[in-house]
């Protein structure tokens, strides 16, 4: 492999990386404070995807309009969710929660194709990103290059939110003791709403901006929860960071494996969990659980 | 030891199922095989989820398994039944007994997702392995002994083994080794303070249920004559629990009225509506908000309000 086709293998594997993590965080979020492993992420992509297929290629309006409409619909959709339906199993056990959020991907897959049908759509890339950046000895497309600088703002962004500012602390506390937490004044419920809108916004915005990088088909949602199962799973359930390294370990595993083993890079990914798992059962940055 | 009058009443349930092909309907032996097929896949979960209190997300890999290795060793190497039938359920045995050996360290949700992982791997391989199992084409043309090849005949191959293997986990439950379980279940921690070895003993349960699924894949597999990817994907695995929820994880009947009821409910739709997935994400809605304990414990709760009255 010369140096040209490895920094172009390793660049695509970041933009994969940084794109699945966009999505992953949103799980993570969701998994490390309300204990609730959402089946349906992948679906909130997927409709993130389709919603921008439809606001910007069927309306015509700017692709970053189709971004923030995905956003803004998705976390819309997990509110009002949450204080439906969610929010009253909360007390019950993981089981109720996990048969819930599957309950929710059967529902959302027939709605998808009573509104998109089971057609293939694809969104361009949006205008002045289609081009690419010559580096001499490699050429870098744009829409990748972007996708390279937005995953790293999120995570900051994200760090900065949960490490730094008062609200972020709450929802700490919340992870640690609801009771505690509720006894001190803070409205725990709205803390839990918050949360899973935002966790599910995320995935609304990684399925827009996966939009223009893949075909937008029925089953999409399928294969992505299960690819950030993989990576909230190689990072450690719940933490942040480890989401972070198992979406780089993740995208240059499936990038170079498509290079070097074209028929096995489905099934790499899983070689790789399992191998982070038999060193380490919780993940590379997880800590054991606490017993309960 | 079942007492005279379950003895008695299961051999009637069995005497009735195989009344059924009398009937004359080709559609109604067929349902009934699915059905039975089913049962024993639903109850070979119940071992984890109901008796020792694991929520294995990933048990469709070894109803996968037993279906293949079942599936390839009739068709690719002609091996008569007598022997394949056994090598594939002890391979999904052994097969889960490996992945047991690493899911059981972990507990919980923690659990569920490393199952599921496991799972999506032997989905992966059955997509990928082409040569052996036909990809994304699936194996099709199984070659069934020929005695099998008619369908009553195999509705009471399947109706025996089924039964077989629903006797043979009812000891399993109701040993000593059920009863240990079912102490894990309820408390874990006080279970390993009494002596009991938990995370052998969940090993062990994760190996029979993976066994016992291995053994409805195979019977799956004959039956169709073909083998899918699809029978390995977690939404298959999303299914198998729901039948033992929807019946009732309580109690050992709960998943098989869990897997006939769901199935046939599924087939009933099907005739009228292709949106079965709205009907069924609105059933479980239904289990997770009004009936945690399935069927079975709705039945029991309505019989103890009428026994107040």
């Amino acid at each position: 492999m010369t140096l040209t086709m490895f920094t172009l293998n390793a660049f695509y594997g970041l933009a994969l990386a940084m794109n699945m993590f966009i999505i992953a965080s949103g799980l993570n979020l969701i998994f490390g404070v309300l204990r609730v492993i959402n089946f349906a992420h992948g679906m909130f992509y997927m409709f993130g995807a389709y919603i921008t297929f439809t606001v910007a290629k069927t309306w015509g309006a700017p692709f970053f309009v189709g971004v923030l409409a995905a956003a803004v619909a998705l976390g819309l959709i997990a509110f009002v969710v949450e204080r439906l339906l969610l929010r009253h199993l909360y007390d019950k056990e993981h089981l109720m929660q996990l048969l819930f959020t599957f309950a929710l991907v059967l529902l959302m897959s027939d709605a998808a194709k009573m509104i998109w049908g089971t057609d293939q759509y694809s969104v361009g890339y949006p205008p002045g990103m289609g081009g690419a950046v010559n580096l001499d000895f490699v050429i870098l497309p744009q829409y990748q290059l972007f996708l390279c600088v937005v995953g790293p703002l999120i995570a900051v962004a994200m760090w900065f939110v949960v490490d730094r500012t008062r609200w972020g602390r709450v929802v700490r506390a919340a992870t640690q003791d609801r009771e505690m937490l509720a006894a001190l004044g803070v409205n725990v419920p709205m803390v839990y709403a918050a949360v899973f809108t935002i966790g599910s916004a995320l995935a609304g915005v990684g399925g827009a901006l996966a939009a223009p990088r893949i075909a937008l088909v029925p089953g999409m949602d399928a294969t992505i929860i299960n690819e950030c199962f993989i990576i909230v799973i190689i990072g450690g359930l719940g933490n942040m960071w480890g989401s972070f390294l198992g979406a780089l370990a993740f995208g240059f595993v499936v990038q170079f494996g498509t290079v070097l083993a074209p028929n096995w890079q489905d099934v790499l990914p899983y070689l790789l969990m399992l191998a982070v798992l038999i060193v380490r059962p919780w993940g590379l940055l997880g800590r054991p659980e606490t017993g309960h | 030891m079942p007492s005279h009058r379950q003895l008695i009443a299961s051999a009637i349930v069995v005497l009735l199922l195989a009344l059924i092909p009398l009937a004359g309907s080709r559609y109604a032996v067929d349902l009934t095989t699915e059905v039975l097929i089913y049962a024993l896949f639903a109850l070979s979960l119940n071992v984890l989820i109901g008796f020792t209190g694991n929520i294995s997300f990933g048990h469709a890999a070894y109803f996968a398994i037993g279906g293949y290795a079942c599936a390839i060793l009739l068709t690719t190497y002609g091996w008569p039944l007598a022997l394949a039938l056994p090598a594939a359920v002890v391979l999904a045995g052994l097969v889960a007994a490996v992945v047991g050996f690493f899911c059981v360290r972990l507990t919980q949700i923690y659990f569920a997702m490393l199952t599921l992982a496991f799972a999506m791997l032997v989905w992966g391989i059955a997509f990928k392995w082409k040569e052996v199992t036909g990809g994304d084409d699936g194996l099709t043309g199984i070659k069934v002994p020929a005695m099998l090849t008619n369908h009553v005949n195999y509705f009471y191959f399947t109706l025996a083994v089924v039964s077989a293997g629903i006797a043979a986990l009812w000891v399993i439950c109701h040993s000593a080794f059920g009863l240990t379980l079912v102490a894990i279940r309820e408390n874990s921690v006080r279970a390993g303070f009494i002596g009991v070895d938990t995370r052998r003993m969940r090993w062990a349960a994760f190996t029979v249920a993976g066994t016992f699924g291995g053994l409805a894949g195979a019977l799956f597999g004959m039956y169709h004559r073909g083998m899918y990817i699809e029978n390995a994907f977690w939404t298959e695995s999303a299914n198998v629990l729901i039948m033992v929820l929807l019946g009732g994880i309580y109690s050992f009947v709960g998943p098989i009225i869990g897997a006939a009821v769901l199935h046939l409910l599924q087939v009933f739709t099907n005739q009228y509506t292709p949106y079965w997935p709205t009907v069924l994400g609105l059933i479980l809605l239904v289990i997770v908000m009004v009936l945690p304990d399935g069927l079975i414990g709705l039945a029991r709760r309505v019989k103890a309000r009428g026994g107040r009255s």
